[in-house]
């Protein structure tokens, strides 16, 4: 058991010797997102010349997700990083930048980027912000990839950032956002389409991810099961939510699939209404597998709720 | 009177935990506002409602195109204002604004303060805590410095005394995939030491800590740090060499420049599957000791070196995350210090268990056993249940029973209480 300062010292560098060398780059640009949401995108736009991974899994929720070394690693090897922003993240994503030892994706350079920029944010809070209105987020809802208008403006940054990257492939790039911006003016209209004879309907989510969705579909949500943002149910506000949504015939109540059921449940019993779970990411079901099958599967579970309630 | 202040402490933190509720409770849904769509009207009406309601839509819809442009176009005249001025030529020593300008503040570092509030009921002769006491509010500050580099501070106050619990600078990409930290920092000896208290999952530390590593406040110095990841196609592999000035409480001490203290650490990680993954430790520290010094002159030279491994199993099932979780917890010390006496080999350990079973609940055991640094043939055995609740992410309250044995003999049964709070920046959660 008796190990010298110097021997120690020696098997140190001798382990640090044994990890030098850098990894064989890869020809793919490799594109690390914090959801399965921007990857898809990212995937949309860089088809076969990247490699996108997400760090959450689509039906985890995002506010909360654990900084393993196992992500370290992912953003080791990461030549781009894409970030949700608007403190999304601020829970698990700087600890995990810090310890990547990789320059490309710190805060703030090249490989760094955030897909809130340029998109429409709702719920900015004006006036005072604290923590006794729960856990806001200062600079808005970052929950605006459930608008598909926002994809557009995400799809053109990473399009640009790739571009960057990989100046050689822009033309490859630019054409393949031509070609989703298509196919999603084609899908929004299908959509619209679903959801125009619900416009104006009133609804409840369990926590604030759906404004973007609800205004570009005309849903209007009267109420959340949560309290406040990230606090949980309390008898108390479960009692006012459900006098609320009886006083203005609310019956459908839209939870994200990683939270508990039984609060909503019971207050569709006592509503005589209905619970909806609804993905807002990318993954949160098998069927929502990418973009275009996440607002797919979650336009035609609402519309069909819809219709049967209005059929009642 | 000690019974009765707990007693009142108790209540308190009762009527904290229950007020908490009815608080909430007055939240009046947001946007609970509007009428019910008419439904049983006449067809004429309600076309020419529809057709009013489409036409409010589209105006809305046009007043929001147009005010987001107005917004960016806005955006955009003042960063170039920005540029602008920033490209400008500062003019020559200027005196400073006399107000501090909302532009200024932008560079602040994020602040946060933590209260750590503890109380005890029992009986501890050998090591008696006072009934109520502020153990510790901890201001944080942390920032980046440049491009290259942030910075962290944290200055625990406790009730009578401020120190410099860390402050330290972090390269986190120096050429060649190393961490680099330089400052006071908190040692990387094991899997407790580097936390700070408010982050563990007790009020208190276990013995082993208070024995081999420190004592209550752990092991922290002035130093180097670096850190660098070993790429294998395994596991997550991270080797941690440290070097310290050589002064950590009763365990290091530097009679000359020349003690310094070392430390080396190995960090294996592994996900066993996407809701369980193992954590594990390995790590050596040695330096001077204290326990040659006679009249201010050391004339031992004598050494301690710690020897320490760890092991934590997590579980957390992603689908129910936030309700859900395990951690199991293991460290082993092995410290051997030279005294006039000769070498005393210790060895002290921890094992612990906390387990979440709601939102905001969680419950835990832990059973640690330790010698003691300077008289090893002298053991302490404790055992503990704790219970903690958390209203928000923000602040949290906890009660533990803790059964301790000293040296063979002396028992004690206290109960802790303890209250958490934090204001301002929100921190990463722990890992």
């Amino acid at each position: 058991m008796k190990i010298g300062p110097l021997t120690t010292a020696l098997l140190f560098a001798a382990i640090v010797a044994l990890g030098a060398g850098p990894l064989a780059a890869d020809a793919k640009l490799n594109v690390v997102t914090t959801t399965e949401d921007l990857a898809s995108l990212a995937r949309e736009v860089g088809g076969d010349r990247i490699t996108a991974e997400a760090i959450a899994k689509g039906y985890q929720d995002p506010h909360f997700v654990e900084a393993k070394p196992s992500f370290i690693l992912k953003l080791q090897k990461a030549d781009l990083l894409i970030v949700v922003g608007r403190e999304l993240e601020i829970g698990w994503l700087p600890p995990l930048i810090q310890q990547s030892r990789n320059a490309k994706v710190q805060a703030g350079a090249e490989g760094y980027l955030d897909a809130s920029q340029g998109v429409r944010i709702l719920e900015i809070p004006t006036g005072q912000v604290t923590r006794a209105m729960g856990d806001v987020h200062p600079q808005g809802n970052p929950h605006y990839w459930l608008d598909p208008e926002n994809a557009r403006v995400i799809a053109k940054s990473v399009c640009a950032k790739l571009s960057q990257f990989r100046p050689a492939d822009r033309a490859y790039f630019e054409q393949r956002l031509a070609a989703f911006n298509a196919r999603l003016t084609d899908a929004m209209a299908r959509w619209t389409a679903q959801m125009a004879p619900y416009k104006g309907t009133k609804v409840v989510t369990y926590h604030r991810s759906f404004p973007n969705f609800a205004d570009r579909f005309g849903l209007d949500i009267i109420g959340y099961v949560e309290p406040r943002p990230g606090i949980p149910p309390s008898p108390g506000h479960t009692l006012d939510l459900i006098q609320e949504m009886k006083r203005q015939n609310v019956k459908l109540i839209l939870v994200e699939p990683y939270f508990d059921l039984k609060t909503p449940e019971s207050v569709a019993r006592a509503v005589g209404g209905q619970v909806l779970v609804v993905p807002p990411s990318v993954g949160g079901v098998k069927e929502a597998a990418d973009f275009f099958g996440l607002f797919d599967y979650d336009v035609t579970l609402i519309a069909n709720a819809l219709k049967a309630t209005a059929g009642k | 009177m000690r019974p009765i202040v707990v007693g009142v402490l108790a209540v308190a933190v009762v009527a904290a935990a229950g007020s908490a509720r009815p608080a909430l409770a007055q939240a009046s849904p947001p946007g609970a506002t509007g009428l019910a769509p008419p439904q049983n009207q006449a067809a004429d009406p309600q076309a020419l409602l529809k057709q009013i309601e489409q036409l409010k839509n589209e105006l809305e819809e046009v007043r929001k195109t147009y005010g987001d442009r107005l917004a960016a176009l806005e955006a955009q005249i003042a960063a170039a204002a920005a540029q602008q001025a920033a490209a400008a030529p500062p003019p020559p020593s200027q005196p400073p604004p006399a107000a501090p300008t909302a532009s200024s503040k932008v560079f602040n570092p994020d602040v946060a303060v933590i209260g750590n509030l503890l109380g005890t009921a029992g009986t501890n002769t050998v090591s008696p805590s006072p009934s109520i006491e502020f153990k510790e509010a901890e201001v944080s500050f942390q920032a980046a410095v440049d491009p290259y580099a942030r910075a962290d501070f944290f200055v625990s106050f406790g009730q009578d005394e401020a120190s410099l619990e860390e402050g330290f600078i972090t390269f986190p990409t120096v050429p060649g995939g190393l961490l680099v930290r330089a400052g006071r920092m908190r040692t990387a000896f094991g899997k407790l030491n580097p936390l700070h208290p408010h982050v563990l999952p007790w009020p208190d530390k276990p013995l082993v800590t208070r024995n081999l590593v420190g004592g209550d406040e752990g092991l922290a110095d002035a130093g180097v740090s670096v850190a660098r990841l070993i790429a294998n196609p395994w596991f997550f592999l991270e080797a941690t060499g440290q070097l310290y000035r050589g002064d950590q409480g009763s365990v290091f001490h530097a009679s000359e420049a020349s003690d310094l203290n070392y430390l080396a650490r190995l960090r294996a990680y592994q996900d066993v599957s996407e809701s369980t993954n193992v954590d594990f430790g390995a790590s050596f520290s040695m330096g001077h000791n204290d326990a040659g010094v006679t009249d201010g002159v050391d004339t031992g030279r004598f050494t301690t070196r710690l020897y320490g491994v760890d092991a934590t199993v997590r579980y957390k099932p992603l689908r129910r995350s936030i309700y859900r979780s395990f951690v199991g917890r293991t460290e082993l010390v092995w410290s051997r210090r030279q005294q006039f006496d000769g070498v005393q080999p210790a060895f002290g350990y921890y094992v612990s268990g906390d387990y979440q079973f709601a939102r905001r609940w969680y419950a835990g055991l832990r059973y640690d056993r330790s010698e003691r640094a300077d008289e090893a043939s002298v053991y302490d055995t404790g055992a503990a249940a704790v219970l903690t609740f958390w209203p928000s992410e923000f602040s949290q309250l906890r009660a533990m029973y803790r059964r301790t044995r000293y040296a063979q003999s002396e028992t004690a049964n206290e109960l802790l209480l303890q209250v958490q709070f934090a204001i301002g920046a929100h921190g990463a959660h722990p890992f």
